[in-house]
């Protein structure tokens, strides 16, 4: 079964995530920051990443920035998360090495398609 | 709604656009029409009704008509279709046109637009292979409302999601507000023009492709047949014909066969020109 990490300061968000992505088939971890998902990555590397921006620790794009300097870091598929919704931040986002980019709010139809497009499904 | 009301709308209907209402979908006139009665001055469906069975204003049919017609579609919806016209269709005509150098495509039910600006990004994403080519995309539907939608080019934050690839937004979309619009370079590839199925073809001229998708299954057998006979007299014996997965010519016409190993993808039963799709192996 793949995995899929969830990183996302909001329990609520990891939550709905999660059910999301089971029901994708995918098996589900969470992290609550990119200080934890640097960690988690380290032991594990999951093959897709849902990412917030905005966390308090370690923000998502200076994680996505030290996930792709580790030994097999450019295995997982990213896919950014979150409320910034400007074309500078997802220039940014593209740039550090993501491979897919969803605004907030999203619902099931849109992770589907995402990870459809990038071949995660 | 009362049955001698939904008759009423279904007769209409048929009549003016040749959807077919059943009664599985009756729950869609109270949800769409009620807005239209508003829209028109009629306190409830049931003096609308009335009004329907005298003399009613053409507008007032007009805008029935296209609160009942679905517009569901999103970029690259179902993605198969295009995968294989980029796959198998694209090289077919770059060889078969070469001379002319000129393609033809009709979406014959272009909704708000996702369908015809999806076509035009892929082509767009052909870069020089296309140089010196006309491609024109005619995008058709039989409501104004959802045309001048489509026109404009704009869409949600939730539009742009579905079915769209990140960096095609950040190549052929600008950001107004909350709003994504496409920019001219792919708007200016799709010509919309108000059109009903049901009329005469031959003046929107000749096609190599059409896109017909999820827009049959609201036409009964009679009116899918004239439909796709009146379509394949459009296209040269080496057309395409597109149509939704839920969708078939089986036991309704011999005009088009499915192609071998393609999924929704037609072509007349005589054609010899169209190299066969191998299946892929691992």
């Amino acid at each position: 079964m793949p995995s899929c990490l969830v990183v996302d300061d909001s329990r609520v968000v990891r939550k709905v995530a999660r059910r999301i992505v089971e029901d994708l088939g995918f098996a589900c971890e969470e992290a609550e920051d990119g200080q934890k998902a640097y960690e988690y990555c380290a032991k594990t590397m999951p093959d897709a990443i849902l990412l917030d921006w905005n966390m308090p620790v370690m923000s998502g794009i200076e994680f996505l920035e030290k996930l792709r300097q580790m030994p097999n870091g450019n295995g997982p598929k990213v896919i950014f998360c979150t409320t910034e919704n400007d074309l500078a931040h997802i220039q940014r986002a593209m740039n550090a090495g993501a491979n897919e980019y969803i605004m907030k709010p999203f619902d099931s139809e849109i992770i589907e398609s995402k990870f459809s497009q990038i071949g995660l499904l | 709604m009362r049955i001698s009301d939904f008759d009423l709308y279904q007769a209409l209907l048929k009549e003016k656009s040749g959807l077919t209402l059943t009664p599985d979908k009756s729950y869609l006139l109270d949800s769409r029409l009620t807005p239209v009665a508003r829209k028109h001055g009629f306190a409830t469906l049931e003096s609308m009704s009335t009004a329907l069975r005298g003399i009613p204003k053409p507008e007032l049919v007009k805008d029935i008509i296209e609160a009942m017609t679905t517009n569901e579609t999103s970029f690259f919806r179902d993605m198969k279709p295009f995968e294989q016209f980029r796959e198998i269709t694209l090289p077919h005509l770059l060889k078969a046109r070469s001379s002319l150098k000129r393609v033809r495509i009709w979406c014959a039910a272009s909704s708000t637009g996702q369908e015809p600006y999806s076509l035009a990004m892929l082509l767009k994403e052909e870069g020089a292979k296309l140089a010196g080519w006309n491609f024109e995309i005619v995008a058709t539907d039989i409501s104004t409302e959802v045309l001048e939608t489509a026109k404009k080019g704009e869409y949600s934050q939730f539009e742009v999601q579905r079915g769209l690839p990140i960096q095609m937004l950040m190549k052929y979309f600008e950001q107004k507000g909350d709003r994504w619009a496409l920019k001219n370079e792919i708007k200016s590839m799709v010509t919309y023009k108000y059109f009903n199925l049901l009329d005469p073809m031959a003046p929107l001229g000749r096609f190599d492709v059409i896109f017909c998708r999820n827009v049959l299954i609201y036409f009964d057998r009679e009116m899918k047949k004239k439909i796709m006979e009146n379509m394949t007299t459009l296209m040269p014996d080496d057309g395409f014909l597109f149509l939704g997965g839920a969708e078939t010519v089986l036991g309704i016409t011999d005009a088009f066969k499915l192609m071998e190993n393609t999924r929704g993808v037609y072509i007349k039963p005589a054609c010899t020109t169209i190299a066969p799709v191998q299946v892929k192996t691992a």
